[in-house]
């Protein structure tokens, strides 16, 4: 078991230093949530009549309903940029030196993912702090139990990121997938409104946020953050995280970028 | 029991056949180049060797382990450099070393002891904490080098290593792999520069997708020099060496 977990450490360890070498995407990573925090929210809140709706157990305003949203996107950023520092990885050849380590390959694909959880939990948290600074903050205890429900939505946002850059043979159209799957995704979810709002204008796209997972990951950081357990919300990311894991490992072809426009009859 | 065997390998993209029944058998304690001109088919066969390719026609053999059937076993006995740089390049030289030997199961005191052996090799303790970047191209390749033997290989595999190095470095570096091969490793160098390869050493030519000769590169010359024996088996114009 210890060369599996030496080989996770590593890997998160490296993940976690570039990340933080890398400052322009630290600072991003950090102003971009806080950007929709001080300036959306601040102006969105006139707009807005929110009513009670579970976790709440009061009036709410605006800045405290998205906090898990942002947490959330925080995650879904964070999924696409792991996600596209593999295609990075693949282009480099620092893919190959992974993949030709003795231990099986599905593990060190996960000891990736994981790698990029953790990054996004350390950006989640200083993301946390910043806003209590600004007086938005949570019961104690949510920034406690909010943890476990961050590593099973980095998990599944990983794994999605995973399950693109798989399909995708060069960095430069990662761009449009980029926007094609976060926006939508961001948009498409209660992570800016509730969905009953949703449902005042159009039910149809009520009914495409619901089935959306990254709704269920924004809800069940939600209901963590106010000590609350949301049960559906946790299957549907943890069938979500299975589906697209599942996906990505059929998918994911060590030599393709390797090949270019050759392609194998190999098995 | 050979320290590498590659028996019947063939490998096809689409219609076109890179490997066309490959096969060989090298024992450690030997320098072994593996010489075709571009396209040759040498990285198809080294993608095969390190497993980031797999094909079901022909069998590759490690130190004893098959490396479709025990493929942890057989990787843990290889170490490979590649053509393209794998450095990470904002990390230190330490870390590198660190991070690698961690990818092979390896922590604590017996990495230590091996980064400790890589850096003594490489003279480079004192600069251990420079990042990669800081070093020139001669170093970093060395560095690769040192750190594919980090887990105590049996057969070191080097795709076409000098490539973008000055003729000083390509000479240290090929006298420093021949070195080690005399110290016990089957050394398995490919190439498509004939000035790298010394007479006493091995040479498995290959030339679109085949084996067209295995042996002593002064047997393949005969009276004449490998570069015209090579020249008129592949009907080619080798590159210029220098």
């Amino acid at each position: 078991m210890k060369p599996y977990l030496v080989s996770l450490w590593a890997i998160t360890l490296r993940e976690a230093m570039r990340f933080v070498n890398q400052r322009s995407r630290f600072l991003a990573a950090l102003v971009r949530p806080l950007v929709w925090l001080m300036v959306f929210a601040a102006g969105f809140r006139a707009a807005l009549g929110l009513s009670i709706i579970p976790p709440y157990q009061t009036y709410i305003t605006y800045e405290v309903y998205i906090v898990p949203g942002l947490c959330g996107m925080i995650q879904l950023f964070n999924g696409m940029q792991s996600s596209l520092s593999l295609v990075y990885d693949r282009e480099m050849g620092s893919m190959r030196l992974l993949l030709t380590s003795p231990l099986p390959r599905w593990w060190l694909l996960f000891s990736k993912l994981m790698a990029g959880v953790a990054v996004s939990i350390l950006q989640v948290y200083a993301f946390l702090a910043i806003a209590a600074m600004f007086g938005i903050t949570l019961p104690v205890m949510g920034y406690v139990y909010v943890f476990p429900t961050l590593i099973l939505s980095g998990l599944m946002l990983g794994a999605l990121g995973l399950l693109i850059s798989s399909t995708i043979k060069q960095l430069e159209n990662f761009a449009g997938v980029m926007n094609f799957v976060i926006f939508p995704m961001f948009f498409m979810s209660s992570a800016l409104y509730p969905l009953w709002k949703m449902a005042e204008s159009s039910p149809l796209l009520r009914d495409i946020c619901a089935l959306n997972p990254f709704t269920h990951a924004v809800e069940l950081i939600r209901f963590a953050m106010y000590e609350q357990f949301n049960g559906t919300a946790l299957l549907w990311v943890i069938l979500a995280f299975i589906i697209f894991l599942c996906g990505s490992l059929v998918g994911y072809d060590p030599a393709a970028g390797l090949r270019r426009s050759r392609r194998p009859n190999g098995p | 029991m050979s320290t590498l065997s590659v028996q019947n390998v063939t490998y096809r993209y689409g219609a076109k056949t890179a490997l066309d029944d490959v096969s060989f058998e090298l024992e450690k304690g030997r320098f072994c180049a593996l010489l075709g001109p571009n396209g040759a088919g040498k990285s198809t066969l080294f993608s095969l060797l390190t497993r980031l390719f797999v094909t079901k026609q022909g069998t590759i053999s490690v130190a004893g382990h098959d490396l479709a059937r025990e493929p942890r076993a057989a990787l843990a006995k290889i170490g490979v450099v590649f053509q393209q740089q794998t450095l990470d390049l904002d990390m230190s030289v330490v870390q590198n070393l660190r991070y690698f030997a961690a990818l092979q199961g390896l922590s604590g005191r017996a990495a230590q002891r091996n980064i400790d052996a890589a850096l003594d090799r490489l003279s480079m303790r004192e600069r251990a904490k420079e990042k990669a970047r800081s070093l020139n191209g001669g170093h970093r390749r060395r560095m690769e080098i040192a750190r594919a033997l980090i887990h105590e290989p049996e057969v070191l595999l080097l795709d076409e290593a000098t490539v973008g190095l000055d003729t000083a470095t390509r000479q240290a570096i090929t006298q420093h792999v021949h070195d080690l091969a005399d110290d016990g490793l089957l050394v398995f160098w490919a190439t498509h520069l004939v000035d790298e390869i010394q007479d006493n050493d091995d040479v498995v030519v290959l030339h679109k997708g085949r084996i067209l000769a295995h042996d002593n590169a002064r047997k393949i010359a005969r009276d004449g020099t490998l570069i015209d024996a090579f020249m008129h088996m592949t009907d080619t114009t080798p590159e210029p060496s220098l």
